[in-house]
């Protein structure tokens, strides 16, 4: 079957790239028809192929290609579902019209009697009367029941249409030809089969209300993406569907504006609130150069910025697509009821003709009647819903939470092992630590400020590009310190740099650096030593050949690690660190944070191996990285968590993904995962428990010791809300606490 | 004689329901590499419901979704842990290269809409 498919081209200059990608287009087998448009950069291609056949063939012409496509329309969805959920209630409405008066008028003794001819008339019209309610209210399920049978299949509807049925055509027999069945056992049902349609049509509408909100961290992500923005072409500025932004064109966002593309800033600087997506409360710093993600807020500044990914490639897409991934994904805490579920219903047919025949045979006087209602009550109470949806609808709900966390799962095995970690493994740099040297301390000598130090040090650095460099031109912008001119700048490797400032001879290194340009140090061994102590990386800063002052560098740990490895630690997890990072170094981070064990100096390959050992002793492991180096130890872990610091996170890399670069995600993750976990077995008991317990009571078990049998009405009753009640249970999960934060 | 006429019903339906719904099978529907295999998911049931392709073909199978019931929105391949979201009286369409000899189910959310993909 042919289909319509929109491409944004990227790359194209002139009408001859036009014919190359249409050549290229109408080159791949499928396609019927392919044009492109030079002033919108779009292709409009028509055939059976997939996009990515279209996309491949683009960019084996040298050119780049993405799919035009927004995201799916929610609001469309709604309204559908709304009128899904009116005919539903309409259908209970009708069918209780007719069911309620017959069972209040049944209980109060006010119908006719059957054996009269006027009571069989009225019986025979009320049967009637029945049947349309089968028909328009219960339709659907004797049209699902006949289409599931004849693919040798079975399923709720199955159950739903032979009980009443069955209800019926009995009820019909005794109407019509009373005389057939035993005194006993004339009696019609018929109120029973419009109640329990009634009921179950009502169960479905409420079960569909309560299910609205399980998936509402989908729309949440959903509703993030703007539907139009403002695109700059041939110097005009216009408000376009989000569908018809191409690649590589020029957006104009103005503060207070969603961001419509992922794109690079190109003009102008301004805070972005990424806060939706990463669930970083701080806002963004963005300037020329820096990315900017889809579904992000524009806070202060009106910027420009090119378009990089479109449709479902930006990263706000490629979330919604993971969560819907992972929300469908079972654990396998879920794969018994899912092989129970598999022979439910076949399985409930038999017990209810072996229910019919014991009543038949043992029943005596009242057999035939009381095994049409035994028969009856086990079709209706059996519910297989319940246990189909006990894991699927927690997970969802349970991915959907973390994911309004900043938290990816990537699925349901993933969110399971969570559960069950034992012990945690933390990289230092950028897991622990910011990942980026920044200025602590200063120590000044001769009666120099720290200001003029840090000036003179920032003057010189700024030609350099390492990253202590960096930190120290950072440290003094940060401070509004203007940098001077540097003349005579030398460098020299893995040292130091050396220049003259305003006229003075400035040098700027280590201490192998000072020494070698004979620059007493000894002032400041105290000093020196003391930092070392506490992992400081040492700067020296010299003035006309004397020492003037010291600035320590190190990767500051981030605020929150200290507090984020007490709640892991509170939930009995051991911390074990694992870095390249040297001893000293190493110990004095995971002092400062309470890390249990330390592992140092270990290569990166090497660090799958080290997960591997602690595995080996009976541990559940989980790796805490950054999603790149960490790889293969994240792999090797029972669970891979990889941590980014804003949107820049690799998504693809770990089973849970840490949009916030924060070890509060862990904590958070295990806390999730556990209470889902916990969710889903109870969904679970209770589906299972309700099953074996409900399928005997109908059919009559407790007859011979209590003279209990139980009303196929209420029967329908328990049906209709075993799985309003999963779904209810599943719901709590949106609210649980996930314990102390800062 | 009526106990026994209808105990006896009441054994073969028994054997019947056995035979149906776990001995026999449907009609199969032969996925090629070529064209994608529509399947209607309409009245709790999709259409067809056995797929046969062979071993490292490529397959696609395009889900037409005319069904209003939530319980149809999404169809799930458990054993390779993917999922397809069906718009309402719209379609998509999912591409699989099964590299093993076996069974694919696919169902939707509660087990009810039932399918298999047999690769031999």
């Amino acid at each position: 079957m042919a289909s319509e498919h929109r491409l944004s081209i990227a790359g194209m200059s002139c009408a001859g790239c036009v014919a190359s990608v249409e050549k290229a287009l109408q080159a791949v087998n499928g396609v019927e028809s392919a044009s492109v448009n030079f002033a919108e950069h779009t292709a409009q291609v028509r055939g059976d192929v997939t996009v990515q056949t279209l996309i491949d063939a683009v960019k084996a012409a040298g050119y780049d290609a993405a799919e035009l496509r927004g995201l799916d329309d929610e609001a469309e969805k709604e309204i559908a579902e709304l009128g899904y959920y009116r005919a539903l209630l309409r259908k209970a409405g009708v069918a209780a019209l007719v069911g309620v008066p017959l069972f209040v008028g049944g209980m109060a003794g006010l119908l006719p009697d059957l054996l009269t001819p006027a009571g069989q008339v009225f019986w025979l019209l009320i049967g009637l009367a029945t049947l349309g309610v089968l028909i328009y209210s219960g339709g659907h399920f004797f049209i699902g029941a006949w289409k599931a049978l004849r693919l040798h299949n079975a399923n709720m509807d199955t159950l739903i249409a032979l009980g009443t049925g069955t209800a019926w055509v009995y009820s019909m027999i005794v109407a019509a030809f009373p005389a057939t069945v035993p005194s006993l056992a004339q009696h019609a049902y018929f109120e029973a089969a419009a109640i329990i349609i009634a009921l179950i049509n009502f169960g479905s509408a409420l079960e569909m209300r309560a299910r609205g909100k399980t998936s509402e961290a989908i729309k949440r992500l959903i509703g993030l993406q703007p539907k139009t923005a403002r695109v700059v072409r041939d110097g005009q500025e216009i408000d376009l569907s989000i569908d018809a932004i191409g690649l590589a064109e020029t957006l104009r966002v103005r503060p207070g504006e969603r961001i419509a593309v992922d794109g690079v800033l190109i003009e102008g600087h301004s805070t972005v609130d990424e806060s939706m997506l990463t669930g970083e409360p701080l806002p963004a710093t963005k300037r020329e150069g820096d990315e900017v993600v889809a579904g992000t807020i524009n806070l202060s500044g009106t910027f420009l910025y090119q378009s990089r990914r479109i449709g479902k490639d930006t990263v706000l897409a490629q979330i919604i697509e993971m969560v819907r991934q992972a929300q469908a994904t079972k654990p396998a805490i879920g794969r018994l009821a899912d092989k129970v579920a598999a022979v439910f219903v076949p399985t409930v047919l038999i017990i209810a003709v072996i229910t019919f025949l014991a009543w038949f045979n043992l029943g005596q006087s009242l057999g035939i009647s009381y095994a049409i209602v035994a028969t009856m009550t086990v079709l209706i109470i059996a519910c297989p819903c319940a246990l189909g949806l006990a894991t699927p609808i927690s997970i969802m709900v349970g991915v959907g939470r973390a994911a309004s966390l900043g938290i990816l799962i990537r699925n349901g095995e993933a969110l399971q092992q969570a559960g069950r970690l034992t012990t945690v493994i933390l990289d230092k740099t950028g897991t622990v630590t910011q990942g980026k040297p920044a200025l602590t301390q200063m120590v000044t000598y001769e009666n120099v400020s720290e200001a003029e130090v840090l000036q003179l040090a920032a003057s010189l650095e700024a030609v350099s590009e390492h990253p202590l460099a960096q930190a120290v031109v950072e440290a003094a912008q940060a401070r509004e310190l203007s940098l001077n001119p540097v003349d005579q700048f030398i460098a020299t490797a893995g040292e130091g740099v050396s220049g003259k400032v305003l006229e003075q001879q400035i040098h700027v290194g280590n201490l192998r650096f000072m020494q070698a340009n004979r620059i007493d140090c000894d002032m400041s061994q105290v000093d020196a030593q003391a930092l070392a102590d506490k992992a400081q990386t040492l700067i020296y800063v010299a003035r006309n050949e004397k020492l003037a002052g010291l600035i320590a560098v190190a990767d500051p740990i981030k605020p929150d690690s200290a507090k984020a490895i007490q709640r892991l630690h509170a939930i009995g997890m051991k911390i074990v660190m694992l870095t390249g990072d040297n001893q000293r170094s190493a110990e004095a981070v995971a002092n400062q944070v309470g890390i249990d064990e330390v592992i140092a100096e270990v290569q990166p390959q090497d660090k799958g191996k080290k997960v591997a050992e602690l595995q080996r002793q009976n541990q559940i492991v989980a790796m805490v990285g950054d999603g790149i180096n960490d790889a293969p130890a994240l792999a090797q872990a029972d669970v891979g968590f990889a941590i980014g610091s804003g949107t820049d996170i690799a998504i693809e890399s770990a089973d849970i993904t840490l949009m916030r670069g924060s070890l509060h995600g862990v904590a958070d993750a295990i806390a999730i995962s556990r209470a889902t976990v916990r969710n889903i077995k109870q969904n679970l008991f209770g589906a299972f428990i309700y099953n074996s317990l409900g399928i005997p009571v109908a059919a009559g078990i407790l007859y011979p010791v209590m003279g209990l049998l139980l009303n196929p009405m209420i029967a329908g009753a328990a049906m209709a809300l075993s799985s309003v009640t999963v779904v209810s249970n599943a719901n709590r999960l949106r609210l649980i606490s996930l314990g102390d934060k800062p | 004689m009526t106990p026994i006429i209808v105990n006896m019903l009441g054994v073969s339906l028994i054997a019947l329901i056995i035979y149906w719904f776990w001995l026999s099978t449907p009609r199969k529907i032969t996925a090629s590499e070529t064209m994608p295999i529509e399947i209607r998911v309409k009245d709790g049931v999709y259409t067809p419901s056995y797929i046969e392709t062979k071993k490292g073909d490529t397959i696609r199978l395009r889900f037409v979704r005319e069904d209003p019931s939530p319980c149809a929105e999404k169809v799930i391949f458990n054993s390779l842990n993917k999922s397809l979201e069906l718009p309402l009286n719209g379609s998509a369409e999912i591409e699989l290269h099964p590299e093993e000899v076996g069974e694919i189910d696919f169902t939707c959310e509660m087990q009810m809409y039932r399918g298999k993909l047999i690769v031999k």
